[in-house]
């Protein structure tokens, strides 16, 4: 079983969600970026999405297209991206780990070598933003090869009809793009989310993830309420930019300060089904 | 879906070279629709309304009526006379496109576009833009049907474009300065992308250049190729046989693709793009996507690009705000890869002189985009007999660009 199959199925056992913490590879430096990475499953994230900048992020708002540029500025490249998954995997085994990015650096890398060196660092699942199903076959052949999960985005435009389309030969889990807007702008309501899930729901039986616009703790607990997984990054990257001195340079609280916003999700996300059950 | 897409008239056939995009939106490897999922959506529709408009007569018969009497259409084809002694070789013919309503190609795409977004119900258009000749072309067709316009331009294009910026504004369109990146029509493009992203329910996205996911590399093509198809048969008429080249400048290439496609199964017509050399090739500093570039995927469709070994995109320069891009339309890449098209370069300083020549000796100030195409005209019309006969397309005039001009001169207004 992969990794993302195995901790859904033991979260289903514990009937919680999963926490989803994104952060940038190497944003602002890699010393904070691989401090990071390693205190997360700690600080209760239950699956990681690490994303890999690009110049010219077009899903992206100006709080992670600035995390992209304080990484790019640091020299990140999908290698050094791959080399810190390979450093986290020698002590955690378990926490699946899904990159986010853009396609071309991949086709740059080569996708098929990517894949290849992807698995090996020890990659579970691809989100690759611009690589819609109707242009899948250029990377998913190379993924499944190397059992990587291609995890589709669903958004509140996907009718009926298209949503068979675009989760035939997904797997993972399914994210749920929660609003029609780019990452961190606005957040989809209770409403939204409750009429949204179920129709996803009935078209597959991965789990479900929510990801844009989930800021707060109750957000998140919002969001693995109705679906399996809440995705946070915007916030994230707030806090982790807000703690930066005035040149970007990383001060010694910068981690502490992340990964505390973490746990307080995380305990969202805990709480969540216990006050349902209550 | 798998239907030829032409711009007038009946499918081209099996061995044509303008029966492309195939049902994927792809000219070979190049093309395609590589969009976030929340976007995928919208494109299928755009594509659905474009195929049903184009099967319907009346939307051309509307479009052929607002060319005509709106933009000025069909635009002269000029014997350029005393360039042609100046050069002493072929025969200069200018295809008068800056004579169209707002001063340049655009606008033809505009008012297809305009027609169609019309026909989809939508009520808002967004656009991107380098020069600002896109933008305005937008922008009037917007006053034109009273709807409401928003620009994106990069920032560095707004304080280089500043009568463009002006006219926009006039013409009642909001201008949304994009700081990111270099702050030029890639982030224009972006931009616009991650608006449309957040309107998908009344907004069209009225994409410039034969770029961007399918369909809008054929669409806009297929809008712009009235450039070829009139110089062909006022080539016909003015000399009764077709010119031996036919030369324009490239930026997206969507006043090129114009110009070629329907020419492209000519095969006695050579057919020349020229890319923006900027400070040179050799430099850094240039908008060569097909020179120095490789393939790859940007604003929704496989194609060349300005990239690094790592495939981050890299910002393009040109003297010219309409060139000043990394990428360039998949059709032109595909005419590239099998030989069709030769595409070449011309530098800032070479544009320059050739938007000082054809002032003095035709009268005519050309923007400096098209200047790149007479710029390359003056490095092969030396080698030509006289009896041949070069085409030009004249894409765009030269208001906007003066103080430009004036200042790389070092002229103070």
């Amino acid at each position: 079983m992969s990794r993302i199959a195995a901790r859904f199925a033991a979260l289903k056992q514990q009937d919680r969600g999963a926490l989803i913490p994104f952060i940038e590879a190497w944003d602002p430096d890699p010393a904070t970026s691989m401090a990071l990475l390693r205190g997360l499953p700690a600080a209760g994230a239950d699956l990681i999405e690490i994303g890999c900048a690009f110049t010219d992020p077009m899903a992206d708002g100006p709080t992670i297209q600035a995390a992209g540029k304080r990484a790019l500025a640091a020299g990140v490249t999908l290698s050094r991206t791959l080399a810190m998954v390979r450093d986290f995997r020698r002590e955690d085994d378990a926490t699946p780990i899904i990159l986010m990015g853009y396609l071309n650096p991949i086709l740059s890398y080569g996708p098929e070598r990517f894949c290849v060196d992807a698995a090996t660092a020890g990659v579970d699942g691809l989100i690759v933003v611009d690589l819609p199903s109707e242009e899948a076959d250029l990377l998913a052949p190379h993924a499944s090869a190397q059992d990587i999960d291609i995890i589709r985005l669903v958004a509140p435009t996907t009718d009926a009809q298209r949503l068979p389309k675009v989760l035939e030969g997904s797997s993972g889990f399914v994210y749920y793009v929660s609003i029609t807007g780019i990452t961190g702008t606005r957040s989809a309501t209770a409403d939204e989310l409750a009429a949204a899930i179920p129709r996803v729901r009935a078209a597959t039986s991965l789990p479900i993830a929510i990801g844009f616009g989930v800021r707060s703790p109750e957000q998140a607990a919002q969001a693995v309420r109705v679906a399996d997984a809440a995705v946070v990054a915007s916030v994230l990257i707030e806090t982790l930019a807000a703690s930066l001195d005035a040149s970007g340079r990383a001060e010694p609280d910068t981690v502490r300060r992340v990964l505390d916003q973490v746990r307080a999700l995380a305990e969202g996300v805990r709480g969540a089904r216990l006050e349902r059950a209550a | 879906m798998n239907q030829p897409l032409t711009s007038h008239g009946a499918p081209h056939g099996a061995n044509s070279l303008r029966s492309g995009p195939d049902g994927r939106g792809r000219f070979g490897d190049y093309g395609g629709r590589f969009v976030a999922e929340t976007l995928m959506p919208l494109i299928l529709q755009v594509e659905a309304a474009y195929h049903a408009a184009k099967a319907d007569p009346t939307f051309q018969t509307e479009l052929d009526a607002y060319l005509k009497d709106y933009v000025g259409r069909p635009s002269p084809l000029w014997f350029a006379e005393r360039l042609t002694r100046e050069f002493g070789g072929p025969r200069i013919y200018l295809k008068r496109d800056e004579l169209n309503h707002t001063g340049s190609h655009k606008i033809n795409n505009c008012m297809g576009q305009i027609l169609l977004a019309r026909r989809m119900g939508r009520t808002r258009i967004i656009a991107e833009t380098g020069a600002g000749q896109h933008g305005v072309a937008t922008a009037t067709v917007c006053a034109l049907f009273g709807l409401p316009c928003t620009v994106y331009m990069g920032a560095t294009d707004v304080e280089r474009q500043k009568p463009n910026v002006f006219r926009m504004k006039l013409l009642g369109a909001e201008i949304k300065p994009v700081v990111s990146g270099a702050g030029t029509l890639k982030d224009a493009m972006n931009e616009a992308m991650r608006d449309w992203v957040a309107n998908v329910s009344d907004t069209y996205y009225l994409i410039g250049t034969v770029a961007g996911p399918h369909p809008y590399p054929a669409m806009v093509r297929d809008f712009q190729s009235i450039i070829g198809t009139e110089a062909r048969a006022q080539m016909l008429e003015a000399e009764g046989r077709l010119p031996n080249v036919a030369v324009a400048a490239i930026g997206g290439g969507s006043n090129a693709m114009g110009l070629f496609h329907p020419f492209l199964d000519d095969a006695g017509v050579r057919l020349i793009g020229v890319e923006a050399a900027g400070r040179g090739l050799d430099t850094h500093e240039h908008a060569a996507s097909l020179s120095r570039g490789r393939p790859g995927v940007l604003h929704g469709n496989n194609t060349y690009l300005l990239q690094d070994e790592e495939g981050q995109i890299q910002e393009a320069h040109s003297i010219s705000a309409g060139l000043d891009y990394p990428g360039i339309g998949p059709e032109h890449s595909w005419l590239h890869d099998i030989g069709r098209v030769e595409y070449v370069a011309a530098t800032d300083d070479e544009a320059l002189g050739a938007f000082q020549l054809l002032t003095r000796t035709e009268g005519i100030i050309p923007a400096l985009e098209p200047a790149h195409a007479l710029a390359h005209i003056a490095k092969i019309a030396p080698g030509m007999a006289a009896d041949q006969i070069v085409l030009m397309n004249l894409c765009g005039r030269g208001d906007k660009d003066i103080f430009s001009v004036a200042e790389h001169l070092g002229v103070k207004l």
